[in-house]
């Protein structure tokens, strides 16, 4: 049997960096056949324990050996609402594929290529409204926690109302991930499908503000669900940090994906950058480096305090990311910006640091003194991170949030307010697609437990 | 969609609307803003909300047209539509208790500070007002005005009214014998930054309405990201209100810039 995994076909680095179409291109059905065939189908499934929502994958990639894609795919949504997403944006390297058996001797099968494909290559059904007959819930967010707990509920009978603060809807998946890692039309599929199925999508209504959690229960919601995420950017509190030209990766990654300023037809305006350093080491951090170089950027570097072996970026997207030339500026830190006499960024004086044995288990960087040096640049993108946002907890008595503005919620996932459910980024901080739709399907079910009287 | 009930040209280049928003009249308070998208092209600018009206649902923007959406905006005709619309965002004014108070506004910012006026005026206060503009013919919301104040001050810088001068200039000779509660100054960032420098001459506290770029108005994009008294602060979430002494406004007039000669180019692109 193959030790290597089938190779997905990829669009070629030096073409790609021109375009914000999708990088990788998928296997075709022989490429997918040939994969599924490396699964031992082991009976004591590692894979399904390293899932988070508990995917039955050697289930799923028995059909696919079968040619039975329609089949395929509900087991695969048996579990998780957009298998198309998952099967792009989660860190299976991590997760399920960790785990798997074949990864003993060898690359594991490839399970997140595996669930893609049957996404993308399922026949569209077309989907029927689901008749409401219980109560009105409200969902707050329609990023990938919201979309999820939206879907179940409406399958269940529920009459859905989904809020979003912003003019689409989708969340991250739809203002923070790239074109080129997850193509709009996925989401938008996935959100039409929410709508036939009878969910109603309020955009432009930011809960906190344009309404309040106490006056949704008095429009006579019987239960709420907030997925707001985590939006608040993080800034490292540096000298210069408010010149022009720092960006949060945040507002650059909106610039480009959400309000498309890489399309010239919209007037999203953008500085023009020919030097840009990004700050960070996670997933944000590669897209708004692999974002920055698809607009024709000379010079992007990451600069990130720990070595490559601590960043939390997926391995895959680092590989892309230094496949598309971008710079890795390792144990490095900044630790003020310059500017010129326009007040415009000109440099970044960053130090070296080094790596020391810590306690809290990952190793802790510590400055190298008198090692100071400039990187010249004229945009500087901060990915460091967020915190969730304030809006909601601030304006509803009685919802209590930890140190960290996280909602506090039980098992249940309600929060210390009655009927006010939580999940995903809103409680956990920031993390990962996945548990936050596994998150939103468990309180859609906890929901219907509790206004069921099950 | 939004639907442009009125439109009304104030000046030249001011224009006054009123957009059918039921969701944002209803909560709206004096000296928050709405962001608005003309259409799927668009940006997202935010805007002051200078009045609105509970039973009709109406909320009123008033907008000089300096950029790409502005002139995109100004374009658009009663009957015609908003694509976005959503607010209201920021905090209100900070108003209870105060007794005396003198509002500066500057151009198209006398605007803002309307409503403003209205509120304090409303709840008892004794209101100033002194509102600066280039020319006589560039007067906005004179009738308006008057209606909610107990003194009103209009200059130009021409003379052209008949009463020539900086607002700085009226402040200071109101401030030599008068001590107010607050001085709320509303306008062009090099105005306030003027006015709080005088203020701060004579120890009068004063309030200023901060209105940079941002997207989403929410705390998200941290774009609007100002320094007040040292500290990074967001307009859109902590504001747009602070205290004028606090503000770095030297900073906050060069993130203004930020775009400038991108939209310029932007704009001769259409030209073409």
């Amino acid at each position: 049997m193959m030790k290597k995994r089938i190779d997905m076909s990829y669009q070629d680095p030096l073409e790609r960096i021109s375009n914000f179409k999708e990088v990788a291109l998928g296997y075709n059905f022989e490429e997918a056949l040939f994969e599924a065939n490396r699964c031992l189908e082991c009976k004591h499934a590692p894979c399904i324990k390293g899932c988070p929502v508990g995917i039955n994958i050697p289930g799923f990639i028995r059909q696919i050996k079968e040619n039975d894609i329609e089949k395929a795919f509900s087991i695969l949504t048996n579990q998780n609402s957009f298998p198309g997403i998952c099967g792009r944006v989660c860190p299976q390297e991590n997760q399920c594929e960790a785990v798997c058996v074949r990864g003993i001797k060898g690359e594991p099968v490839a399970i997140g290529r595996l669930e893609r494909f049957t996404a993308d290559n399922v026949s569209a059904k077309e989907i029927q409204p689901v008749s409401v007959k219980y109560e009105k819930v409200a969902i707050v967010g329609s990023g990938p926690a919201g979309l999820a707990c939206g879907g179940v509920l409406a399958n269940l009978g529920y009459e859905v109302h989904l809020y979003e603060a912003l003019h689409v809807a989708g969340g991250v998946l739809t203002y923070g991930i790239p074109e080129f890692r997850l193509p709009k039309s996925i989401v938008k599929k996935e959100i039409e499908n929410l709508k036939k199925l009878g969910v109603k999508i309020h955009l432009n209504t930011i809960i906190g503000k344009t309404k309040l959690i106490d006056e949704l229960f008095e429009e006579g919601f019987k239960s709420i669900f907030i997925g707001s995420g985590a939006g608040l950017p993080k800034f490292m509190n540096i000298p210069g940090e408010n010149l022009n030209g720092v960006y949060s990766a945040n507002e650059f990654l909106t610039r480009v994906n959400l309000m498309k300023a890489y399309d010239s037809t919209y007037d999203t305006p953008i500085r023009k950058m020919k030097k840009v350093v990004v700050v960070g080491g996670g997933n944000v951090a590669m897209d708004a480096a692999r974002c920055a170089k698809r607009l024709n950027v000379e010079e992007v570097y990451i600069v990130y305090r720990r070595s490559e072996k601590e960043m939390p970026a997926r391995l895959e997207e680092i590989h892309h990311a230094k496949e598309e030339g971008i710079k890795f500026v390792l144990l490095t830190n900044p630790v003020e910006i310059h500017a010129d006499e326009r007040k415009n960024v000109k440099s970044v004086e960053c130090i070296k640091m080094e790596l020391v044995e810590s306690t809290e288990g990952r190793a802790r960087p510590v400055e190298i003194e008198g090692s100071n040096y400039e990187i010249e640049a004229d945009t500087v993108i901060m990915a460091l991170g967020n915190h969730p946002n304030p809006l909601i907890s601030s304006t509803t008595a009685d919802l209590e949030v930890n140190k960290w503005g996280c909602f506090v919620v039980d098992e249940t996932l309600m929060t210390s307010k009655e009927n006010v459910y939580a999940g995903g980024d809103a409680v956990t901080g920031a993390a990962t697609v996945i548990l936050a739709m596994g998150a939103g399907k468990k309180a859609a079910y906890e929901i219907d437990k509790k206004l069921r009287g099950k | 969609m939004y639907k442009i009930l009125l439109k009304k040209e104030l000046n030249p280049t001011v224009t006054l609307m009123e957009i059918e928003a039921k969701d944002v009249a209803r909560k709206a308070k004096a000296g928050q803003f709405i962001i608005l998208r003309v259409d799927e092209f668009g940006e997202r600018i935010p805007l002051t909300i200078a009045n609105c009206n509970q039973e009709t649902g109406a909320v009123t923007i008033i907008f000089q047209v300096v950029g790409l959406t502005t002139k995109k905006l100004n374009a658009l005709e009663e009957g015609d539509y908003l694509l976005d619309f959503v607010g209201p965002l920021g905090k209100e004014s900070e108003i209870e208790g105060l007794k005396k108070v003198c509002v500066v506004g500057g151009g198209v910012g006398s605007a803002i500070c309307l409503p403003l006026t209205r509120a304090l005026f409303e709840q008892g206060t004794e209101v100033e007002v002194i509102l600066g503009f280039r020319n006589k013919d560039l007067i906005i919301l004179e009738e308006e005005f008057k209606k909610y104040t107990n003194k009103l001050h209009i200059l130009t810088d021409d003379g052209s009214n008949d009463n020539k001068g900086l607002v700085t200039d009226k402040l200071r000779e109101l401030l030599n014998d008068t001590k107010y509660d607050k001085v709320f100054a509303v306008g062009p960032l090099i105005m306030m930054k003027y006015v709080t420098l005088l203020t701060k001459e004579y120890s009068q506290s004063t309030i200023v309405s901060m209105n940079p770029v941002m997207i989403d108005g929410t705390g998200m994009c941290g774009g609007c990201r100002i320094s007040v008294n040292g500290k990074q602060k967001f307009a859109c979430v902590d504001g747009p209100e602070f205290d004028g002494f606090s503000i770095d406004f030297d900073e906050a007039i060069a993130r203004s810039k930020m775009y400038q000669e991108t939209e310029r180019e932007k704009d001769c692109n259409l030209l073409k």
